[in-house]
């Protein structure tokens, strides 16, 4: 019999990394997100901006971590000695083979009641499926004529929305779809109503709101349901919970967010009169361009000479034949035709339709566009 | 979905004609272009504006409350507000 008790088989002998490193995969695997309620010590804000600190009750304490990027969304580090609710997981911190709860989020329990903690789950848990993230963000159609409306049929959201579309973008067809927006089943109601949206074929956007309320009553538009639902949503989406200063997760979720429901149909629907004038202008440069093009080749036909002149005109001629068809239809729509009553169009060399004084310096060259023509005009003074 | 106003999911065509009327004004703007392509661009041009501006003069907003019946169909019907 030996005198010393026989060492382990080598084989056996694990690394201290070895042991943390399976120490730390159990805690991973075995526990999952929670809230936790302590009082807090020992709070303390170093330099890299990472935030530690301990949590504990009448037996027991555990040291706590708040990195950077979350503790940079905390409206206020807590003080020591407050009471606070702490969203987070164990982890293993593998160097020193320490306990640490990593902290998502705090928040003192005294402004907190359930719907609060409900809410800060729900974020935390969009947040971490990247719900949130602007890269998700899809750019609003630029002239959508499809429209679904996710609200009250009955409430001063819609009658916004449906003012303003009637003033800027008429040529929209708004469809409806009614929810309960406060109250018991909204979050629900609402969700039904957007997964209807979802459904309507040729849909190029929808808006999804309410009008202002207290802020209980805008509880509807944090529910996971809510959210989720929106983000599901084939067409881009504009939430418009009205009111300035609360924001919903909803308002998160949707690819722009408006204050009111008013200002959500001012960034669905350009102003048709913009829109119009668009338009004027391009058919203006159309016709400048045509007749400058038509100019040049006449000049081309001159140079010709005598042996080509007579079939070049010819060309020509059948070419004019067709231009003034062309130019017939052109006078229905024309800006030409506002020339010929003797209107003058002012324009940048480069061709821009200069439309406000401030457009004209003294001493700029520009070029009045008249009915035949254009001649070449200079600044004097502009008012 | 069924619809009792009947009309048809409107293409989101004045994109479209916006898009190609700047291409055709850029295209006829540079003087490259022969006379007889310059005219047809011309002629597609005013085509393209002519049903810009039929689209933006159409103008009574639509409003239709879209219900799902008892079967999972849609349908709309107009809303007075």
């Amino acid at each position: 019999m030996s005198l010393f008790p026989s060492g382990p088989e080598p084989a056996e002998v694990a690394s201290v990394t070895d042991l943390t490193t399976a120490v730390a995969g159990l805690i991973r695997e075995g526990t999952r997100e929670c809230w936790v309620k302590g009082e807090v010590a020992e709070y303390r804000v170093w330099r890299s901006g990472h935030h530690y600190f301990c949590l504990k009750d009448a037996r027991s304490q555990m040291r706590c971590v708040l990195w950077r990027t979350d503790a940079q969304r905390l409206r206020q580090a807590p003080a020591d000695g407050a009471e606070v609710y702490v969203l987070g997981r164990p982890t293993l911190w593998e160097e020193k083979a320490e306990f640490r709860f990593t902290a998502r989020t705090i928040l003192p329990t005294a402004a907190i009641g359930a719907a609060q903690l409900e809410l800060e789950r729900v974020r935390a848990l969009l947040q971490a499926e990247g719900l949130f993230d602007p890269a998700r963000k899809r750019p609003l159609p630029r002239f959508p004529l499809r429209i679904a409306v996710v609200t009250s049929v009955d409430g001063a959201a819609l009658r916004d929305i449906v003012a303003v579309t009637r003033r800027r973008w008429p040529l929209a067809e708004l469809l409806v779809v009614g929810a309960r927006v406060q109250g018991e089943g909204a979050p629900e109601s609402i969700a039904r109503a957007l997964r209807v949206a979802a459904r309507i074929p040729g849909l190029h956007l929808c808006i999804v709101g309410r009008g202002g309320g207290a802020r209980d009553d805008l509880a509807a538009f944090n529910a996971e349901v809510v959210c989720r639902a929106i983000a599901a949503l084939p067409v881009p989406s504009i939430a418009a919970v009205g009111h300035e200063t609360d924001i919903s997760l909803a308002d998160l979720v949707a690819d722009l967010r408006a204050p009111t429901p008013s200002a959500a149909a001012e960034s669905a629907a350009p102003d048709v009169h913009v829109v119009r004038r668009t338009f004027d202008d391009l058919g203006l440069r159309l016709a400048q361009a045509l007749s400058r093009r038509t100019r040049l080749a006449a000049e081309r036909v001159e140079r010709y000479g005598d042996r080509y002149r007579a079939a070049a005109e010819m060309l020509v001629t059948r070419r004019r034949h067709r231009l003034e068809q062309l130019a017939g239809r052109l006078e229905a729509l024309s800006p030409l035709r506002v020339l010929e009553r003797g209107y003058a169009v002012p324009l940048t060399p480069e061709g821009h339709v200069l439309r406000r004084a401030e457009e004209f310096v003294p001493g700029q060259p520009f070029r009045l566009r008249i009915a035949a023509g254009s001649v070449r005009a200079r600044v004097e003074e502009s008012s | 979905m069924t619809r009792k106003q009947g009309a048809a999911a409107p293409a989101p065509t004045l994109d479209q004609d916006l898009a190609r009327l700047e291409e055709i004004v850029r295209r006829l703007e540079a003087t490259d272009t022969d006379l007889d392509a310059a005219l047809a661009l011309f002629e597609e041009g005013v085509g393209c504006l002519r049903g810009a501006r039929e689209r933006l003069a159409a103008a009574e907003l639509k409003v239709q409350q879209v219900l799902e019946q008892a079967g999972g169909d849609l349908t709309s019907e107009p809303l007075d507000l």
